[in-house]
């Protein structure tokens, strides 16, 4: 007979276990107090940046029966039934609690007034936004972080993405007092107080007074906080509101031995509620460990809890924080070795054992690059040369070391995939071993892996060259070569081909090398940078006049419809807010050209692999809502970089605020709006493989804005390959996200001025391409169908009317001589 | 015998167009050496008139032209397509006489 297992709790450890039970012989029915499907509670920081709820979702779970918005009020172990809030009973053979935590609310008086709220749920986050959006104070707001660990960290940096100004209040001497030691915290602070967060430590709230529309909170060293808002983030206790009857961990948690079980058989406890031999988890890998063995248990098996890893990385805007094993050497016996470098900005610290020969853990704080090569090692032999000054951390790891501590992945699994030929990228191990698919922090071990595997992919550009785009690009920039046979000649074989050819003239357009069909550069030119137009199915091309921003004069707009009547072209208006001109043959172009040159048109580098669009809405200037004015910013954008030739094509959109209705998190670089200037966000794609924008800097003004972009784009046309969008780029970079704010907002490399005066040369050297053919003879007279008959239409072209319209007739493919 | 231009007009790695007098399409390209060559200018997989504003290179060693539609390579000497052996385009004899490129 079929056996039903109660689940309590439909949160990341709960959702985990049916997942691991879908296909098992159980009747599964889950009890989720919250009213959505299950969600990334760890990633809940993120749900700022979009707030669409969908976009944390967890897989979607099928097989069970799922009762959302129904907690569970109690349960009778004796007759063994859940009953739930509408009164629902639900009878079960096996019943695994998975109810997570409760934040910690201090005492405070004041703590319950609205205004005040906890970060646990989206619908937390929900009501800090709801606050936010009533509050009535002029420019930033001002909010407090009651808690200065993790999560509390975590919270801060939400509330700047709502426009909050946060002070955070500590208890503890130091920040995140649980995972950093005092010197590391010493510089965490001096990190974070940069990004617009007040730090007090040492001290606490004493009370919270409503005023008005402001909270006015008291801390006990006499300092009075101004607010308007306050989020309580003073650790976690496990939920155990559901009284079973059964005994406690010394912390809290339903306490359970090491197979997850409660003192009656038949009841398990998983996640944070657990208390699994005395010891309550705070994080998500843990609490997977221990839905897998729960799922063993259920299907006969004998796994039992292996213990936790309680390291943790933390991502603040750039600030690196990153704890492992014994961090605070509690260790009988033992040793520091301490590196803190005030200048750079990085502390590191790594424990070890009283003979120095074991690693017990560490913290790093500025600069994490090296967690995920020592993490694995906790509990291992150290390396000799790690601890010598400066010392390398490419240390060979053990083959039972983990290496992805969220799904438990030791190096031995991820080296047999490699080696089996099953996986050849990262891509590909995440699929097959899931490593990497939960914080992401072991990626960079993953590559590293693959490259000691020998499974490093070739970055050769073609057959004649063995260099990638990037290397090439550094050799032209410099030894300056500025032709292709020169550079072939030099640094690569043969002569050249479809691939090498337009990617280097797409170098050497990026830095400035005149006109794209000079001399020397055309023959490098795909047909459609040859004709300055997009090339389509027939033979024929289509025409775009760039439109700054989409915005267009009547007298223009007629001009465009004057060109397209007069010389029968198919016009469409495109997803860039520009209209396009089809069916152009070869010899048509330049006498289009020069109608809508003289009426003050420029080359749109539709055809290029080039900055494309700048696309806005009506912002201030009309909008009700709107809150900066996006069309000018929208055209200001377009205008400087027009003609900036890219490793693929660049897309870009301004929104005139929160509403975003340019659709900017799907471009290369995109803007929103807000009350204090511009959020700008970099790496959105629409197409083949979608993806959202990340946020890289927030609230600033338009120079910073310009010059910030102005070096995103210059670091992505040196470093991206060929064809590579910025989103993938953005993926591949070594670092990601906070790699690239490092290189283009903190200017870690040092190369910022250089990038800066690339874009200004870009500026500077800006000419009309089309213009520049109008003007030259020798290059119009390119522009011809047949050399020996100039004038002569292609006879293989030919239209039929579709909707008012001329279409091309569909060319018969002819017979092919074989 | 049809006259296609001056010598001095073609660039080297690239192609032009020339049309005979039955109305057939040929693309005449001047390779780095100063190798004439004479294809077909219609594309056999997208039938649009455009081999001769492919571009002009090598694929080991052998010298093609690769279409502008669906990137097809196709060898300047034979016409044999090196992506779909069972494809090729013409072949036309092409000469200079007089700095005249001449299709015979
Ligand atoms: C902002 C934030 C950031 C975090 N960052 C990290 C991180 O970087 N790394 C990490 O490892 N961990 C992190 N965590 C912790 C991680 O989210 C938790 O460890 C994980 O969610 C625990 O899963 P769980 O299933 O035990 O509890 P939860 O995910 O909290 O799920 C419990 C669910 O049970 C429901 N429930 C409770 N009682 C009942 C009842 N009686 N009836 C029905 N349903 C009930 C609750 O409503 C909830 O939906 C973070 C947490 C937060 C809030
Ligand atoms: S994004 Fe904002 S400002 Fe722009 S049109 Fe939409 S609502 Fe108006
Ligand atoms: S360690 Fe988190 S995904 Fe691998």
């Amino acid at each position: 007979m079929t056996q039903t297992l109660v689940v309590i709790g439909n949160g990341m450890v709960g959702h985990r276990l049916v997942e691991i039970l879908r296909d098992s012989s159980w009747r599964i029915v889950v009890f989720g107090e919250e009213a959505r499907p299950a969600y990334d509670r760890v990633a809940l920081s993120s749900y700022v940046d979009t707030w669409n709820a969908a976009d944390l979702e967890l897989t979607p779970l099928t097989g069970c029966e799922l009762r959302l918005g129904e907690k569970a009020v109690s349960v009778d172990r004796e007759r063994r039934v859940v009953t739930g809030a509408s009164g629902i009973e639900v009878q079960y053979d096996a019943l695994v609690l998975a109810t997570g935590s409760v934040p910690f609310v201090p005492p405070v008086p004041g703590r319950d007034l609205p205004g005040c709220h906890v970060y646990r749920t989206i619908d937390d986050l929900d009501a800090i936004r709801a606050t936010v959006q009533a509050a009535d104070r002029p420019g930033r707001h001002s909010g407090m972080v009651l808690g200065g660990g993790l999560l509390g960290l975590e919270a801060a940096n939400a509330l700047r993405g709502m426009g909050v100004s946060p002070h955070v209040v500590e208890l503890a001497p130091r920040l995140m007092p649980i995972q950093v030691d005092e010197g590391g915290a010493g510089l965490l602070k001096r990190l974070v107080e940069k990004l617009d967060l007040t730090v007090h430590t040492g001290t606490s709230a004493s009370s919270i007074e409503r005023d008005g529309s402001r909270l006015i909170a008291k801390l006990a060293n006499g300092v009075e906080l101004d607010l308007d808002v306050v989020v309580f983030s003073a650790g976690i206790r496990p939920r155990t509101d559901l009284d079973l009857g059964l005994e406690l961990g010394p912390r809290g948690g339903y306490l359970v031995d090491a197979a997850c079980r409660t003192a009656d058989p038949r009841v398990f406890a998983i996640g944070e509620c657990a208390s699994v031999e005395g010891v309550a988890y705070g994080l998500v890998a843990p609490g997977y460990a221990m839905a897998e063995v729960v799922a063993d248990q259920l299907s006969g098996g004998t796994k039992v809890f292996p213990g936790a890893d309680l390291s943790t990385k933390l991502k603040l805007l750039g600030v690196d924080v990153a704890s492992f094993g014994d961090a605070h050497a509690t260790t009988e016996g033992a040793l520091e070795v301490v590196v803190n470098n005030a200048v750079a900005g990085t502390y590191s610290k790594l424990v070890v054992s009283d003979d120095a020969k074991t690693l017990l853990g560490g913290v790093l704080v500025g600069d994490a690059s090296a967690y995920p090569s020592l993490r694995p090692l906790v509990g291992k032999e150290v390396p000799a040369a790690l601890l010598q000054p400066g010392g390398a951390v490419d240390v060979e790891m053990p083959a039972d070391a983990q290496v992805c501590s969220c799904h438990a992945v030791t190096k031995q699994t991820i080296t047999d995939a490699i080696q089996s030929g099953v996986a050849c990228d990262v891509a590909e191990l995440k699929a097959c071993t899931k490593a990497g698919t939960g914080c992401g922090s072991c990626v960079p071990m993953l590559k590293k892996l693959l490259t000691d595997c020998g499974v490093e992919q070739s970055k050769a550009l073609c057959e004649h060259f063995t260099y990638s785009r990037a290397e090439l690009f550094e050799i032209i920039r410099a030894t300056r070569i500025t032709t292709f046979t020169a550079l072939v000649e030099k640094h690569g074989t043969g002569r050249g081909c479809d691939i090498c050819k337009p990617a280097v003239a797409s170098i050497l357009a990026s830095l400035n090398n005149g006109h794209i069909l000079s001399e020397t550069q055309v023959s490098l030119q795909d047909t459609n940078d040859r004709f300055l137009a997009n090339l389509q199915r027939n033979g024929t091309y289509s025409v775009v006049p760039r439109i700054p921003g989409g915005e267009i004069t009547p007298e223009k707009l007629i001009v465009i419809g004057e060109v397209a009547r007069d010389f029968g072209l198919y016009t469409k208006i495109t997803g860039g807010q520009r209209i396009d001109l089809f069916g152009a043959t070869v010899d048509q172009l330049p006498q289009i050209w020069r109608r809508l040159v003289d009426a003050g048109f420029e080359s749109g580098h539709a055809y290029g692999k080039a900055l494309r669009t700048v696309k806005s809405c009506v912002g201030t200037t009309w909008c009700r809502y709107g809150v900066q004015d996006s069309v000018g910013l929208a055209i200001e954008l377009e205008l400087r970089y027009r003609g900036l030739r890219s490793p693929h094509k660049l897309k870009s959109a301004v929104s005139g605020c929160a509403r975003e209705c340019a659709e900017a998190r799907g471009k290369d670089f995109g803007v929103i709006a807000t009350e204090n200037g511009w959020n700008l966000y970099v790496g959105g794609n629409g197409g083949f493989t979608p993806r959202h924008a990340d946020l890289l800097v927030s609230d600033v003004d338009t120079e910073t804005l310009i010059k910030v972009i102005d070096r995103f784009l210059m670091f992505y046309i040196r470093t991206a390959d060929r064809l590579q969008r910025t989103s993938a780029w953005l993926e591949g970079l070594d670092g990601g996200l906070d790699h690239l704010r490092e290189v283009v907002v903190d200017d870690k490399l040092g190369i910022c001025d250089e990038l800066e005066a690339a874009m200004a040369a870009h500026v500077e050297d800006y000419a009309d391409e089309w213009k520049g053919v109008l003007e030259d003879p020798e290059k119009l007279a390119r522009f011809t169908s047949f050399v020996n008959a100039p004038g002569t239409p292609d006879p293989t072209i030919s239209f039929r009317a579709e909707r008012g319209q001329r279409v091309p007739v569909q060319l018969g493919i002819p017979e092919v001589v074989r | 015998m049809t006259v296609v231009c001056d010598f001095d007009l073609l660039r080297p790695e690239t192609g032009v167009a020339a049309l005979l007098p039955d109305g057939t399409q040929v693309a005449v390209f001047l390779t780095a050496d100063g190798t004439l060559h004479a294809l077909d200018n219609i594309d056999p997989f997208s039938g649009a008139a455009v081999l001769s504003r492919g571009i002009v290179g090598d694929r080991g060693g052998v010298p093609v032209v690769v279409s502008p539609v669906y990137k097809q390579a196709f060898e300047l000497a034979t016409g044999k397509c090196l992506d779909e052996p069972s494809v090729s385009v013409a072949v036309h004899p092409v000469r200079v006489r007089d700095g005249v490129v001449e299709l015979p």
